[in-house]
């Protein structure tokens, strides 16, 4: 990792509230993700990691509730999810919500909707194509007929054909086999290298911060820890609590004190 | 035998302009999932306005026409701004539920302006002229129709193919969250979409005006243009084109040598039989959703 002087913050969040309807889902978050990183963000089912993305992607109706969110030095907390997009932000969502009914090619047209580059846009196909070799053969396939990994792989390229300086991954590895967890990880590095940066939400905590540079663990609607993903991996708690890594073994098999707290 | 085929020449020809009606009503269901039951009565106001244009300002068809596609165009984006979107928490028969309220608005608005007794529309072709193809006869108006709803599918149909706004039109009825995603302007294209809808739902009540003109008059069409789509399958442009034309021969057979009284009815009997056969309508291809 290069000298962090020389990173800039391209995203800033401060200290946000979020509602769904009455349950208070975040609370008071804040977070930064620096230009060329790879940001991770733990936590357990219902910790609040997608809603952190959702939020800032303006796809709760009038919140956040409370706080600020910046993009390139620039507020867009309360703009439409649409104006987001335009900013240079892409979502790929949890659950790839690919359109079904559209064909490979004309879901990845879609992702090229604010683009008018005819040349520049052809290129991209074939990035993407190089990225993800089992859409060039379903190129004309329903979207809807392609297995999860597919679809995955298709929304991931989907987003990208919006050449985001900033995408949001939203639990790539979600029901998807070992194998293509490792490749989704070894492609989304590769995103990273070509100059995207990545916000990344996770519940594989070991594929996640084995790629990133950035880590966060989130709890009840709030971060407990954050550090380079280095010192996050070495970090006893992390080990145990979301990486199911035993430091010590008792006699009766379970640890029988808590180490300090449990992150709340 | 000239009979006959006389018979499905003229079935067709009415078809024809229930397969207007039917597109119409098939690429708002295709953006937003809704059936818009106004369709016939938005049509409808813009071709009594074309009547008073061309009978008390004495405008040439050459403005009144051209001009009354654009006022349906804008009459489509404004409905759709001004009541659709106003829905809070807006769901598919809540919608639904509008347009039956925009359709006795509209109706009511027509009536009490124009007054419901019958009027004659000027119309370049006379309803009466007609062409004869050996021993078949098809009045120029009819052949016009023709002509024009196959046009007008063939061109949609190559929009929503084709073009990037056809495919974003799409992209929103399939998932709206995702195509805001892409920067699509979802609420635009909806507005978008009810101008083309109501275009072409014009141009079948122009269509329509010189044969029969009182405030009921898009009633009949409308819904036999529903059927139509619902045949072709509701997502179908050829499907609700087709659909009408079966609508339309079959119910020109059965009102020839069966039952005219019971002429009407018979379109909504081929619903009933479609949808007990197959539910999804003759033509729609449907992915189905793997769990």
């Amino acid at each position: 990792m290069e000298s962090r002087t020389t990173l800039k913050t391209l995203l800033e969040i401060k200290n946000i509230e979020t509602f769904y309807g009455l349950i208070y889902a975040l609370r008071g978050v804040s977070l930064s993700v620096q230009s060329g990183t790879i940001t991770a963000i733990l936590g357990a089912n219902g910790a609040g990691k997608s809603t952190i993305l959702k939020t800032v992607m303006g796809l709760i109706e009038d919140q956040p509730d409370k706080g600020t969110i910046e993009f390139m030095g620039k507020r867009i907390d309360g703009k439409e999810t649409e104006d987001i997009v335009r900013m240079g932000i892409s979502y790929v969502p949890e659950g790839r919500e690919v359109f079904e009914e559209l064909t490979v090619k004309e879901n990845l047209l879609m992702g090229a909707y604010l683009r008018n580059d005819r040349a520049e846009i052809r290129k991209d196909f074939e990035q993407i194509y190089e990225h993800f070799p089992p859409l060039k053969a379903r190129e004309n396939q329903w979207a809807g007929t392609l297995s999860g990994g597919e679809q995955q792989m298709l929304s991931i390229g989907r987003a990208l054909m919006n050449r985001p300086t900033l995408l949001f991954l939203d639990e790539p590895s979600l029901g998807l086999s070992p194998i293509l967890v490792n490749e989704i990880f070894k492609i989304i590095k590769n995103i990273n290298s070509q100059g995207v940066t990545i916000l990344l939400v996770e519940q594989n905590a070991r594929m996640a911060l084995a790629i990133s540079d950035f880590g966060l663990i989130l709890e009840n609607g709030r971060f407990v820890m954050k550090g380079t993903a280095r010192d996050l991996m070495q970090d006893k708690d992390v080990r145990e609590f979301y990486m199911g890594i035993r430091s010590e073994e008792s006699a009766k098999g379970y640890q029988r004190w808590k180490r300090k707290k449990r992150w709340r | 035998m000239g009979e006959l085929v006389q018979t499905l020449v003229s079935g067709i020809a009415v078809g024809s302009s229930y397969a207007l009606m039917g597109l119409a009503m098939v690429i708002i269901y295709k953006t937003s999932e809704v059936i818009n039951f106004a369709q016939g009565e938005m049509a409808l106001l813009s071709v009594f306005l074309t009547y008073m244009v061309l009978e008390y300002y004495h405008f040439p068809f050459y403005v009144a026409f051209p001009s009354a596609l654009a006022f349906a165009l804008l009459l489509g984006f404004f409905l759709e701004f001004a009541v659709l979107r106003r829905a809070k928490e807006p769901n598919v028969l809540g919608m639904i539920i509008i347009t039956i309220g925009l359709e006795m608005i509209l109706m009511g608005f027509v009536s009490w302006k124009f007054g419901a007794e019958p009027k004659t529309m000027r119309f370049p072709l006379s309803p009466y002229d007609s062409l004869s193809l050996g021993e078949i006869f098809v009045s120029s108006l009819e052949a016009l129709t023709f002509v024009v709803a196959l046009t007008l599918m063939t061109v949609l149909f190559l929009f929503l193919r084709y073009s990037k706004l056809g495919i974003a039109m799409k992209a929103t009825q399939q998932n709206k969250m995702a195509a805001r995603l892409m920067g699509i302007r979802t609420n635009r294209i909806l507005m978008i979409t009810w101008g083309i809808s109501s275009l072409v739902g014009c141009t079948a009540g122009l269509l329509i005006a010189p044969t029969i003109m009182q405030p009921y008059m898009m009633w009949d069409p409308m819904l036999k243009g529903f059927a139509a789509a619902v045949l072709g399958g509701m997502t179908s442009l050829p499907g609700s084109v087709f659909g009408a034309y079966i609508i339309g021969v079959v119910e020109n057979l059965f009102g020839g040598y069966v039952s005219i009284e019971f002429k009407s009815a018979v379109a909504f009997f081929i619903i009933v039989l479609v949808l007990c056969i197959k539910p999804s309508g003759l033509f729609a291809r449907h992915y189905v959703k793997k769990v």
